[in-house]
């Protein structure tokens, strides 16, 4: 019983500075994400927080009350306390659990229903998104506000068709195909994503948002950025070995520099 | 009731030859062993893997003895990623646990002389061990192994070579060892399913069974219920590979510049369905076992009974259930129906209610008690902590919208090492040190044990709480280096604290080999019951005899965790003890 | 380290109980020296077991399919071959129904000592199991005739898939038919042989019922 002093001390200091260093990092918000730049990721952010007390509580409770245990009832060479248990404890604890859980799990639905299962504005830009090993391709209408049919055939990126468009659809003379993202501030932005050959992933942590681009569907994706910036699109889905090159860029910029970019698309 | 009439269940060793007796032996606890040493094996080659990896994440111009070209090639490091993932998940993970632990110890906890089904017993072990062998094979195969994960979506693996390096034969030696491995897991569940029905000792009713054997039942149905629908999905990945099908390649793909003709309209979700399926229930497979182990070495090292041993035994199963109706939280962002993703979150969450149960009954059975630090109960302690841990970051995962900005992350890497990568090994190391002695007869060293359990403890801190925080910050996995986006370089020191901390955990590793080596030649003899335990297993020779109880079975009379009963003489008091037998002091209690 | 050595002798003696028992209360067969081996209702548990797992390998194949039909490619073709395709698979159901009615004949011939009768009624079964499969076979020519192979179309993969994986657990069942009543049963008494193969047999009928209902609604035009 005497040997049992070391270990159970050591145990909950181990525990306790264990606790103490992550809930410190996790309080400072030790290697956050650049702050958001929709309505909708602040809401995430909140609902982040949100999630962390909570889990926060319950970490810092279960790893204190193991230490404690441990420590407190180290063998002193007494008997143990016989029970099987408190049935009252355990329906409570239960019941506290559920709720805090699954009060979580609602308060995060309003966000996921804002984000995919609201529809976009009407008044949307429109940008088709293609994805392939290990590019992006973002197509706009251009002035017709129509897109050109895309035949698979037709696909030939040495020769300047990436996405197959067919010349001979007029809807598609005037589309235009970009490397980035380019897009005005405070509008909204809606995205069909798609890709060509394996699962990819548009992902902007800026826009708390990312959707997988899968071969065979076309996925939308709105939102509304309310910041100028030049901001990261990644590809997070495994899609073979330039995985971890995969990356384009969302430029969101003013009206007026947004009209620039259209009109220098088109003249090309 | 004479002994000539009944047929008697002949042990394998009164025959023959050493390769009746320890290779294709039938006897449960030979076949245990075996599955250990493979999963030792098989541990060892993901340890390795790992390092690799993590070696290239902190130093990626790092210069390779044995690479052309000196560098780690992404392809290369995608390589070691997906093997690591597939050996440790299906070749340590599912099978140490329930394969050694439980072959070895569900028969003689539950009093029979063997399994239900000995010769199937050790069919599944050696399929088992062919499947790993086809497993190590994608390694030499021309392409070498393959790079889409152990997840391996499709188009990325349906496809063959042209999707990448690795995707040709690699793949195919992946889907066949892995599918083989299908097969002996429902060998394998069978065996133990039908056996705890069937096989039980008279007086061992559902409610005096260990909860290890809880957690092997259970984990065993599991297997049975989701292995079949992985081989159904890996049979339709090889159609598509091989015979032209499209259940899961869409039509018109352009891979490389070149269009994949004859292809209908098939739908890479529908592999994800069907994988995670199975790859939910899965996880949970890996980590019940443990959960059982941890219940019962906390019990036996606090001298109390299990805190609300009905409720740990009912959240078993509740887990067990809930398990299979999660499997869309892994494909919120896949593209899937949005209302889909509310209901497996509202699932998901719910299987944190019996989980935090479980946690709280540990708590419980410690409150109160003497407890002795002894190895085992030092890494059944950290069992609990690693999975609270762990367990807690799957609470922000179950949200879809937070998972919009978490998933595919080092968040998600984080979660599943804490709960697969620490907790369920804790529990295999702790089973074994805890059953070492029983099964070989003698005892491990107890300072090394402790000093593997400290190193291991605070290394696996150091190297998965890191990954919370880069996975916050948008580091992405699966990603062979940080050459891509710029931002990414913020992270290379933190890739070098894990990498050292990982360095340092896998050599701390070697204490653990070495203690059990040297144990296993030279340790001190162990007694029959050198842990005061109750349950059967301590009822008998250290190792066991080939029938388990040279004969003379045991009867149960009482439930499996009876510590420090009031009134006893000892402070433990043994399932097989008849009440007659009892020596009961009326004014003192336990020596 | 102390030992109650009285306690630990007393109740290792008292193990020799021999009992039965069942899924409560626990309890193999023992015989008088305490030496017990596996029941014969452990086979037939084994074999429910079993079936479980089998039937979940098929419930993945049909559940695929039919999330396949409702996926957005909205290409899901229905089977399109000619009335003599159903009619051959009309008649199989028949076959494969028959012979769980003449395996069940055959037991109760073998349960009232009729030998001969169940001899008799025992290898109709497997007759009419071979039937079963010959016919699945000449299914397929009917298909490929319609121009419809493993690759042609979503559905005509799903439906060579099924039936191929059917047509195997079908053709063991046909061994284990045989070898359970013809073959030297040592494990256990004939009688759960022909209990466990039996149980099979139905089941790979009641499989087949299912797959081919959907056959029917789901992949037909």
């Amino acid at each position: 019983m005497r040997g049992s002093l070391a270990p159970g001390l050591l145990l909950f200091l181990a525990l306790t500075i264990f606790v103490g260093i992550t809930v410190y990092l996790f309080a400072i918000h030790y290697f956050s994400p650049p702050p958001p730049i929709t309505m909708v990721g602040v809401q995430i952010d909140h609902q982040y927080d949100l999630t962390l007390y909570a889990t926060g509580a319950a970490f810092v409770l279960a790893q204190l009350g193991l230490g404690w245990a441990v420590f407190r009832y180290r063998d002193r060479g007494k008997p143990a306390r016989f029970t099987r248990g408190n049935t009252a404890i355990e329906i409570t604890w239960m019941v506290m659990t559920a709720a805090v859980f699954l009060g979580l799990g609602a308060l995060a639905a309003k966000s996921w229903a804002e984000t995919r299962i609201a529809k976009a504005s009407a008044s949307a830009i429109r940008v088709d998104v293609t994805e392939q090993q290990f590019v992006y391709y973002f197509r706009y209408p251009g002035p017709d506000g129509k897109f050109g049919r895309i035949d698979p055939d037709l696909i030939s990126a040495p020769t300047g068709n990436p996405l197959g468009i067919d010349p001979n659809d007029p809807a598609g003379r005037d589309d235009i195909v970009a490397s980035t993202l380019t897009v005005p501030v405070n509008h909204p932005i809606e995205l069909t994503i798609t890709s060509q050959d394996v699962i990819h992933n548009f992902f902007v942590r800026e826009l708390r948002l990312q959707q997988d681009a899968v071969p065979g569907m076309e996925v939308p994706l709105h939102f509304t950025p309310d910041h100028i910036g030049r901001y990261y699109i990644m590809c997070t889905q495994l899609c073979g070995m330039g995985h971890n090159q995969m990356h384009s860029f969302l430029d969101v910029v003013s009206d007026a520099d947004y009209q620039k970019f259209l009109a220098r698309a088109e003249a090309r | 009731m004479s002994a000539a009439s009944q047929p008697v269940h002949t042990p394998a060793a009164a025959s023959s030859g050493f390769f009746r007796r320890y290779v294709f032996s039938t006897d449960h606890k030979i076949i245990g062993l075996q599955y250990y040493f493979l999963a030792l094996l098989a541990v060892t080659t993901g340890i390795v893997l790992s390092l690799m990896m993590r070696i290239h994440l902190a130093w990626p111009q790092a210069h390779w003895p044995f690479v052309s070209g000196g560098i780690l090639r992404p392809e290369q490091y995608l390589a070691l990623m997906t093997m690591h993932g597939t050996i440790m998940v299906f070749f340590v993970l599912t099978t140490a646990p329930l394969g050694a632990f439980g072959n070895y110890f569900l028969p003689i906890q539950i009093g029979a002389p063997d399994m239900a089904f000995p010769r199937l017993n050790m069919l599944s072990f050696w399929f088992t061990f062919a499947a790993f062998v086809c497993m190590l094979a994608a390694f030499v195969v021309p392409g070498g192994a393959p790079i889409s994960g152990w997840t391996a979506y499709p188009p990325l693996s349906g496809l063959g070579n042209v999707t990448g390096p690795g995707e040709g034969m690699g793949q195919t030696m992946w889907i066949v060892s892995i599918g083989i491995f299908c097969i002996a897991s429902l060998f394998a569940s069978i065996n133990f399913i039908t056996t705890t029905i069937e096989m039980r000792a008279p007086g061992m009713n559902l409610m005096r069974m260990p909860l290890t054997v809880w957690a092997w039942f259970v984990t065993a149905v599991m297997s049975l219920l989701s292995f079949g629908v992985l081989l159904a999905a890996l049979i339709m990945l090889v159609l598509d590979r091989s015979g032209g099908t499209s259940f899961f390649i869409p039509a018109s793909l352009v891979v490389n510049g070149e269009l994949q003709a004859g292809r209908s309209g098939g739908w890479p979700l529908l592999w994800e369905h069907l994988f995670w399926f199975f790859g939910h229930p899965e996880v949970y497979i890996a980590i019940l076992p443990g959960m059982g182990v941890t219940s019962h070495i906390l019990s036996n090292f606090s001298r109390k009974p299990v805190f609300g041993y009905r409720a740990m035994a009912a959240t078993l199963c509740a887990i067990g259930f809930l398990g299979f109706l999660l499997w869309g939280h892994h494909m919120f962002v896949s593209g899937m129906n949005p209302y889909s993703s509310l209901a497996f979150s509202a699932l998901t969450l719910s299987i944190g209610v019996p989980s935090a149960v479980k946690t709280f009954n540990w708590l419980g059975t410690l409150w109160g008690g003497q407890i002795r630090f002894d190895t085992p109960m030092l890494f059944s302690i950290g069992f609990v902590s690693f999975f609270v841990t762990g367990g807690l970051s799957g609470i922000f995962l179950a949200q879809p919208a937070l998972d919009n900005m978490l998933h595919a992350t080092y968040y998600v890497v984080a979660h599943f090492h804490l709960v697969m990568g620490v907790a369920a090994i804790f529990g295999i190391f702790s089973a074994t040190y805890y059953w070492f002695p029983k099964m070989f007869g003698r005892m491990m060293d107890e300072k090394l044990g402790k000093l593997h359990f400290w190193l291991t403890f605070i290394g696996a801190y150091c190297i998965f709480m890191p990954m919370h925080f880069m996975g916050i910050y948008g580091g992405i996995r699966r990603y062979s280096d940080w050459s891509g986006a710029t931002y990414l370089a913020a992270l290379r020191p933190m890739h070098e604290f894990m990498t050292v901390a990982a360095l340092a955990t896998a050599a701390a590793q070697l204490i653990f080999f070495y203690n059990f080596f040297r144990s296993l030649a030279s340790g001190a003899k162990a007694a029959d019951n050198p842990w005061r335990g109750t349950t059967l297993e301590w009822a008998t020779a250290s190792p066991p005899p080939i029938d388990n109880f040279a004969g003379a079975y045991p009867r149960v009379y009482r439930g499996p965790y009876e510590y420090s009963v009031p009134g006893a003489a000892e402070d433990f008091t043994p399932q097989h003890l008849p009440p007659e037998a009892m020596l009961v002091n009326e004014g003192a209690r336990n020596a | 380290m102390h030992e109650s050595a009285l306690a630990d002798r007393a109740g290792l003696a008292a193990g020799n109980i021999g009992s039965g028992g069942g899924l409560i209360d626990g309890g193999g067969r023992r015989g008088g020296s305490g030496a017990a081996k596996t029941p014969d209702r452990a086979y037939v548990t084994g074999m429910t077991i079993a079936l479980s797992g089998i039937a979940m390998f098929f419930v993945a194949i049909v559940s695929a399919a039919v999330v396949r039909r409702g996926a957005p490619s909205g290409d899901w073709q229905p089977i399109r071959a000619g009335s003599e395709l159903w009619q051959i698979l009309s008649l199989n159901t028949a076959v494969l129904l028959a012979s769980s009615f003449t395996l069940a004949h055959a037991r109760s011939r073998g349960r009232s000592g009729d030998e001969n009768g169940f001899r008799r009624w025992w290898v109709v079964t497997t007759v009419l199991g071979v039937l079963f499969l010959a016919g699945q076979l000449l299914a397929w020519r009917l298909l490929e005739a319609a121009g419809l192979y493993l690759a042609t179309n979503p559905s005509s993969s799903f439906f060579y898939l099924a039936t191929a994986a059917h047509g195997v657990h079908l053709a063991a069942g046909i061994i284990a038919l045989l070898l359970a009543a013809f073959r030297p049963v040592r494990r256990m008494a004939r009688i759960t042989a022909m209990e466990v193969a039996s149980r099979y047999w139905h089941a790979m009928d009641a499989i087949w019922i299912f797959l081919f209902l959907f056959l029917i609604f789901g992949g037909r035009a």
